[in-house]
């Protein structure tokens, strides 16, 4: 069976994510072509082991990104019974797009996928699990971090292909900067503050230990939308992230059903909380009742201590 | 002109989801709404159509209960209502097949829908509409403005928080942003009431509904977590440290 992955890149190089695509279609067949939008990462996806064939996609067009340009140039190239792509923002706007184009089906955000096709997910931002059954040929993406990836060590040959797309989307104007911290989204480790954390100024203590940690900092929905300094994209939650880190640590979060919903298949959670009846503590693997600003001091210090060694 | 606006009912984000005989349980679902993000998608046609910008024409699929979220959406004034009736779980091709014929229909050059549902959270819909309709797509937008052909758009992009111009025909698709879906007053809950709704049926646009080339073989709850260990005070953090180290191998 032949596979197309479209490669996931993040700050212009590839994204580890790549890899963990070639895992999953190594697993299903033989045949596998990567496709690298606007190129990037093209080296070193040739070098991950399995893959048949990389496709270096090239042209003005994927110097900004727009969904349409991108899919136009990319779908001829695409072959095979089944895409792969990763379930980011944009993984997802794309392999949608490009199914579309071939009139093939397309299932988001898989976590576990069997020869055939058998694809499990989650529905309801995780308050449940669905089993699907899929006819190829078919498009799916990949939630990061739910595949082994691929090893090194391979040596595909490299396909450069220049395309010449119009471009419907023009940049105007930066209005911020994106958050140059890693997202929740691709985080071992997130350290999330809800309202109990009484101002946004206090976040700087959850980045304090988040620093030492290196771990990502997200919020809760009561966070985000009571404090304009916390954007939505750090909301983890229905409405937000789904996240599925090894650890999970709640400051100050008393866990609404929509906060359960997008953290509690994270491996491990630290709920930190001064209220022991709070109901994240139902879902926390290891719970301190205690406010945050006696127990995070204590908390960097020793996580500090103990790395250290 | 005009912007057709696609909304799905979804269960409540506050409501629990009961699973009985290997599916989702809809009648544990007390409460239905309009998918979020779409509300955020819904309060910005409705500022295009204050703008100037011709008739809001809402679009749903589903069954039955669905209809209720086209009735809420003319109680903030959309114009006109159309009802995609289907009983049975759908493909995106399928989903796609039926919207792009009824965007075509309401002859909108502009749509407007959530970035994903609350339900399934797939965000297939609107590129993948885009895609068979010809339209561009700026996915991820929180404000869109019109000025004469020419949008412009409020979106998280790769390098972050930007504005872009795109021609229409287009699709937007909407993130959560600081424009929160207004409140019907009593003379629009009054007259949404009386609002006729269009109801189509695939067969109408020439969709087979039985033939979904994805099946839900099983739904199920998430699996229990095992009780956990709970300390009190902050002199309690070190060892909680020590056990994440220890026992659960994660720092």
């Amino acid at each position: 069976m032949k596979t197309t992955i479209i490669s996931e890149s993040s700050n212009g190089s590839l994204h580890p994510v790549t890899a963990q695509l070639v895992g999953v279609a190594s697993s299903m067949g033989e045949y596998i072509t990567v496709i690298c939008p606007g190129g990037v990462g093209s080296s070193d996806a040739a070098q991950i082991s399995g893959v048949t064939k990389v496709i270096s996609v090239e042209g003005d067009c994927f110097e900004t990104y727009d969904c349409s340009a991108w899919s136009k140039s990319l779908s001829p190239l695409v072959e095979g019974d089944l895409i792969l792509s990763s379930s980011s923002a944009i993984g997802r706007e794309l392999i949608s797009s490009i199914a579309a184009s071939k009139g093939i089906p397309v299932v988001q955000d898989v976590i576990s996928l069997t020869d055939g096709f058998s694809a499990t997910r989650t529905i309801y931002s995780g308050k449940a699990i669905e089993e699907v059954s899929i006819s190829p040929p078919c498009a799916i993406s990949l939630r990061a971090n739910s595949f082994e990836s691929a090893g090194e060590g391979g040596s595909a040959e490299t396909a450069t292909i220049d395309v010449s797309q119009e471009v419907s989307v023009a940049v105007k104007k930066a209005l911020a900067r994106a958050n140059e911290r890693i997202d929740v989204s691709d985080a071992d480790i997130i350290i999330s503050g809800g309202r109990g954390m009484g101002t946004p100024a206090n976040f700087s203590h959850l980045y304090e230990v988040a620093d030492v940690l290196g771990a990502a900092v997200g919020a809760s929905r009561a966070a985000v939308d009571t404090w304009d300094e916390i954007p939505h994209s750090m909301q983890v939650g229905q409405t937000g992230k789904t996240v599925t880190p090894n650890l999970y640590i709640a400051v100050g979060i008393s866990g609404a059903i929509q906060h359960l919903a997008g953290m509690r298949s994270s491996k491990f959670i630290l709920a930190i909380n001064k209220d022991p009846e709070a109901p994240i503590f139902g879902v926390a693997d290891y719970g301190i009742v205690s406010t945050w600003e006696e127990a995070l001091p204590v908390l960097k210090n020793h996580l500090a201590e103990l790395l250290s060694n | 002109m005009g912007v057709a606006v696609l909304l799905k009912q979804v269960p409540d984000t506050t409501a629990k989801i009961g699973i009985s005989g290997g599916s989702v349980d809809e009648s544990s679902i007390t409460k239905w709404s309009i998918s979020p993000y779409d509300e955020y998608a819904l309060e910005n046609a409705i500022k295009l159509k204050e703008s100037g910008y011709g008739d809001v024409v809402a679009i749903t699929c589903g069954p039955a209960r669905a209809a209720k979220c086209l009735t809420e959406a003319a109680a903030v004034g959309v114009d006109r209502l159309i009802h995609i009736l289907t009983e049975s779980s759908l493909d995106s091709i399928q989903v796609q097949s039926l919207l792009s014929g009824a965007v075509k229909e309401s002859g909108c050059n502009v749509v407007m829908c959530g970035k994903q549902a609350a339900d399934t959270n797939s965000g297939s819909t609107g590129p993948g509409l885009a895609s068979s309709l010809g339209f561009s797509c700026v996915g991820g937008v929180t404000e869109v403005s019109m000025d004469g052909g020419v949008a412009s758009a409020t979106r998280l992009g790769p390098s972050g928080l930007e504005e872009v111009e795109v021609g229409v025909p287009c699709v937007f698709t909407f993130d959560k942003g600081d424009s929160e879906l207004r409140r019907p007053n009593v003379r629009g809950i009054m007259m949404a009431k009386k609002k006729p709704i269009d109801t189509l049926t695939p067969d109408y646009f020439g969709v087979d509904a039985s033939d979904s080339k994805v099946s839900i073989t099983s739904q199920s709850s998430p699996p229990e977590k095992r009780p956990g260990q709970k300390f009190v005070g902050s002199e309690s953090v070190p060892e909680v440290v020590n056990k994440l180290r220890e026992e659960a191998n994660v720092i």
